[in-house]
């Protein structure tokens, strides 16, 4: 069952800018969702919009079935949002703060809830510290507190890696992992690949306002990844032979090495009929290995892609 | 509706207004204080009745309502530039707030503030001069209907506003002057002519004859034009941010 549902969505800013040119988008309850893309490709847009904070342009967006303009409560109560940028209320204290955000969600004062929320973030120690003694990550954390005072269905997290150091990070994901096992669903945007691969179940790529790729990881990489033939060459060469030029091939390691690219779901991969040519072009060879390319990879190509265009 | 909400943010901007008490409460006090001590027992007592009233006395009613313009003023447009400013905003705009709760919460606070504000200085002014109130009720009646009208206009600044130097426009350059030249430390009858046919174009003249009407029972223009001007003093403002808030100009893109 979808919890959020996207349909041609369009964003066009009062400078011009088409943000989004028509995004169909489907998110599952209790998945957890990566938005890949390069900056200015529409991710932070695309958040802003579904939590009220933009206005669209064209298309609907539903949240559990609520439109997000006509049943604007019911649905901005399921959700929880961590920005990118860390902006907080320097006065407050960090109580005070995400009891605020409880209360403008519309929940009734739960001390005990928030007390869980602040251990679980270890901001219990700080809760009265105000928020310009928290230093950065003190802060990110409390972003993510405030985001889930009201105990969202819906976590939005907004580039929530950047700039953040390794225990935090490491915390981020423990905590995520532990909201998903509670049934949140987990809607992030990141350009650090390694976190999509490692925490998504499913991942969209965006790319100049369009979702270019989507899918769970191993379908990405059936739908678009490539393989490689790394060659280890007898003799380093000096440059391919003429014969060679047909074919998709680079020399790497001082001509020690001939990688060879080829598309994984074709028939015919063309690995017989090159190593016949090598052959006959007299180029010997002592191991062989393949590789898959990393969702990295297909993420780069298709960035690449786009700026060709 | 979300009355939790709405009691959210009413509480963060009453907050706000004790973390700043000097600023907020202490100054305008004082500045009061010291309109009473040159205008009103050093230059009053050298001054003939205006308007058959004590001069000193005679300035209260105008002296509360400069602080209560002025403040209301600079406190809600404050009130929601900040979060503009510092980003804080996100929040108010993805919560499940209708646009009219949210302003009735910010201005419902900074009514607040003023209208205490307004008692403060009465009270003040009542160590000074003596002050009598023959319309107790609709003094307070009027008096939250200016403050309503002037927090409403704040808002709209404060919604407005680009930065600082904006925010500070009109109280200064606008609000001010008009307010010292609507009548409060003179009664309009003692201008002489084309002054007193100008001054009737300065809609704070209206409302400072209406509220000191609640004070002394005296007026420089009839009652039922004060009560239009404190009705079109809240609903132009209001008019103003409804189609700010229809058209999610300046607060979304």
């Amino acid at each position: 069952m979808s919890v959020i549902d996207i349909r041609g969505l369009v964003k066009a800013y009062k400078g011009g800018t088409l943000a989004l040119k028509g995004v169909d988008l489907s998110i599952g309850k209790g998945e957890i969702f990566a938005l890949l893309g390069p900056n200015g490709a529409g991710k932070t847009t695309l958040i802003s919009i579904v939590c009220g904070i933009v206005t669209k342009t064209a298309g609907s967006v539903r949240v559990a079935g609520d439109d997000i303009e006509t049943d604007y409560r019911a649905a901005r109560r399921r959700i929880g949002l961590v920005p990118q940028e860390l902006t907080t209320d320097a006065f407050e204290t960090v109580w005070d703060t995400v009891a605020f955000t409880r209360g403008l969600f519309g929940c009734a004062r739960d001390d005990a809830y928030l007390e869980r929320l602040l251990k679980r973030l270890t901001l219990w120690e700080k809760r009265h510290s105000r928020m310009l003694e928290l230093s950065g990550g003190m802060k990110r954390r409390v972003m993510i507190a405030k985001a889930l005072a009201h105990e969202p269905e819906i976590l939005f997290l907004d580039e929530p890696t950047a700039g953040v150091d390794v225990e935090l990070r490491r915390d981020m994901w423990a905590l995520v992992r532990a909201l998903r096992a509670d049934g949140t669903t987990i809607i992030l945007t990141t350009h650090y690949i390694e976190e999509a691969e490692e925490m998504a179940d499913r991942v969209g790529v965006i790319r100049g306002g369009e979702l270019v790729a989507l899918g769970n990881k191993a379908e990405l990489m059936a739908q678009l990844g490539r393989r490689t033939l790394k060659i280890f060459l007898d003799a380093p060469l000096a440059a391919l032979p003429e014969r060679l030029h047909g074919w998709d091939l680079d020399l790497a390691d001082g001509g020690r090495e001939l990688d060879y690219h080829f598309d994984s779901k074709a028939e015919e991969t063309g690995i017989p009929r090159l190593m016949r040519q090598l052959d006959e072009a007299g180029i010997g060879w002592r191991d062989l290995t393949t590789r898959q390319s990393s969702l990295e990879d297909i993420f780069v190509s298709l960035v690449r892609a786009g700026d060709a265009s | 509706m979300n009355p939790r909400g709405m009691l959210a943010i009413y509480r963060f901007e009453m907050a706000r207004w004790k973390r700043t008490l000097w600023q907020s409460v202490v100054a305008p006090v004082l500045t009061t204080a010291l309109y009473f001590l040159v205008f009103g027992s050093a230059i009053g007592s050298r001054m003939s009745d205006m308007a058959g009233i004590d001069y000193g006395s005679f300035i209260v009613p105008g002296l509360i309502l400069l602080s209560v313009l002025t403040q209301s003023v600079a406190n809600a447009s404050f009130g929601i530039y900040f979060p503009k400013f510092t980003g804080t905003i996100y929040e108010i705009l993805s919560a499940p707030l209708s646009p009219l709760e949210t302003v009735a919460s910010y201005v419902g606070a900074a009514v607040t503030k003023s209208f205490l504000l307004a008692l403060i200085t009465l009270a003040t002014a009542a160590l000074f001069v003596e002050v009598r109130v023959e319309h107790p009720l609709l003094m307070l009646a009027f008096l939250l209907a200016i403050a309503a009208g002037f927090c409403l206009l704040g808002f709209l600044i404060g919604l407005l506003a680009d930065n600082f130097e904006q925010l500070q426009f009109v109280p200064l350059l606008v609000v001010t002057p008009l307010a010292f030249l609507g009548g409060i430390f003179y009664a309009v009858g003692t201008l002489a002519e084309p002054w007193r046919t100008v001054t009737l174009f300065n809609p704070i003249v209206y409302l400072v004859s209406g509220y000191r009407w609640t004070f002394y029972g005296v007026a420089d223009v009839p009652l039922g034009a004060s009560v239009a001007a404190m009705a079109l003093a809240i609903l132009l403002p209001l008019l103003a941010i409804a189609w700010i808030f229809r058209t999610g100009h300046r607060l979304k893109q």
